[in-house]
């Protein structure tokens, strides 16, 4: 058991695929509250299970190749993969913006490029596979979930303010001009998560990276450290992420003569 | 001629809200006048070129409406909407937004005594206000660009009868010291023989007719 041998001095853990067949205990009790509650979650809790299993286990065996072979290409390559996958789930959540697709594209290869960039310029982590594959991953997928939150906003939004913004727009005034109040609370949105979790991380919660650090044996010390390296450079991605997929989303409302689009009449890509 | 439409056609949600509309609307106080539903508010925008026909021209002071730049076009043929839509913030920080755009220094009291508000109003909030208080607040908003042309829509439509007397008092004031042309919607003939030279009637986005006040509502 990995409680029990747990390693010193930073030695990796074994776990066995009866170890996580054990944990879908725990997945039982999920259903079987929802089953007992009517919650009519059962289906959903499947899927997610069995979907977690087999990308997770995809993905390990893709690091394991790429960790193997060494090379900074087949990195790159995991990153632009999970960028565009990242930009198609982000539009799926931003069915109010019409042209979605293409800023949130932009939004997640400007957060990694830059997050990953600086880090490895910084001297923070070394540029190989080990560093920059987990790192990528959590940089793109923390940066997709902000700026989906960000142009959800966006969308509604504009959405629900049409009167005003064109009411500012017969004054003259810019599409960019009549939406910056918007633009500037969606980017709060698309940010705010991030920065509340990081204010209570310690205290009400443990994060991920470091409670996985701490079960594979690593110090608190080390674990806390790199903990919060992970958080700072979160931090820097969602900031890049939901300010360009803002920034460049807000201009797909308006033609440019600078009217406001019948949204009904315009297709989400 | 201030604005003369072409066989102008706008299609929306697919109906076609204006049906090959031909219309000329001198300087002036013209009255768009109609059943609800008719078109007169779709008419209203595309004067301000908050949005385009689909098909038809429309020409002002004799040059097609989209050889103007549009923004500076908003500015000198300035549009105040059926109901209120203030900025968040104070009735000065409006003027002071209007008046940014416009590159212009902003009069505050003069235009809020114009919109026939006492001057008293610019430091309050706008959430504050009365409808008819922030209708007049809004024009106040549009006075500050020093406008050709102001297009009304419906500007006394929540308004009641008091409030709507006052307004319509402005807007007589504003013709006579200004020399501002309105075309204004409405729904109530009678206010378009109250404040209209020129009245244009629409039914079913069709232009019905259209002349002189006398002739047309007699």
């Amino acid at each position: 058991m990995p409680g029990k041998g747990a390693p010193e001095g930073g030695a990796l853990i074994h776990l066995s695929i009866s170890q996580v067949g054990a944990a879908l205990a725990l997945v039982a009790l999920a259903a079987a509250i929802s089953f007992w509650q009517k919650a009519d979650l059962e289906r959903d809790i499947g899927i997610a299970t069995v979907r977690s299993f087999v990308q997770l286990t995809a993905i390990g065996y893709a690091i394991k190749l790429i960790f193997d072979a060494d090379t900074l290409w087949l990195v790159f390559a995991l990153l632009a993969v999970m960028v565009v996958f990242g930009a198609l789930t982000a539009r799926s959540r931003a069915k109010r913006v019409p042209g979605a697709f293409w800023p949130l594209l932009i939004a997640l290869a400007a957060a990694g490029a830059t997050t990953l960039g600086l880090v490895v310029a910084l001297g923070v982590f070394e540029a190989t596979p080990r560093y920059l594959v987990p790192v990528g991953g959590m940089v793109i997928g923390n940066a997709m979930t902000a700026s989906a939150v960000a142009l959800n906003r966006l969308g509604d939004e504009i959405a629900e303010s049409r009167a005003r913004i064109e009411a500012t727009l017969s004054l003259g005034a810019t599409g960019e001009e009549a939406t910056r109040p918007f633009v500037r609370r969606a980017l709060r949105s698309g940010m705010i998560t991030l920065i509340d979790s990081t204010k209570t991380t310690g205290l009400i919660f443990f994060p991920g990276t470091m409670v996985g650090m701490l079960l594979a044996g690593a110090s608190p010390t080390d674990a806390v450290r790199l903990q919060l390296i992970l958080l700072y450079a979160l931090l820097g991605s969602v900031s890049i992420a939901a300010l360009t997929a803002t920034g460049l989303a807000y201009s797909n409302f308006f033609t440019k003569a600078h009217q406001l689009r019948d949204l009904d009449a315009v297709p989400n890509a | 001629m201030l604005f003369e439409l072409r066989d102008v056609s706008l299609v929306r949600g697919g109906r076609r809200v204006l049906d090959s509309v031909e219309a000329e609307i001198p300087a002036g106080a013209t009255a768009i006048v109609g059943p609800s539903g008719a078109g007169k508010s779709t008419l209203l925008r595309l004067l301000n070129r908050l949005a385009d026909p689909d098909e038809g021209t429309i020409a002002y002071r004799g040059l097609a409406l989209d050889s103007y730049d549009p923004l500076a076009l908003r500015r000198e043929v300035s549009l105040v909407p059926q109901l209120p839509a203030l900025l968040e913030g104070t009735v000065a920080s409006n003027l002071a937004y209007a008046a940014g755009l416009a590159r212009r220094d902003v009069d505050a009291e003069r235009c809020l005594r114009l919109a026939g508000l006492d001057p008293g109003f610019a430091g309050r909030d706008v959430s504050e206000l009365s409808v008819g208080e922030q209708q007049r607040a809004m024009l106040a908003r549009a006075l500050v660009q020093e406008p050709a042309v102001l297009l009304l829509d419906e500007p006394t439509s929540a308004l009641d009868h008091a409030a709507r007397d006052a307004i319509e008092a402005t807007l007589v004031r504003l013709r006579e010291q200004l020399e501002i042309s309105l075309v204004l919607v409405s729904h109530d003939p009678e206010q378009a023989r109250r404040l209209g030279e020129w009245v244009v009637r629409i039914e079913a986005g069709r232009v019905a007719e259209q002349g002189a006040l006398a002739e047309v509502l007699g």
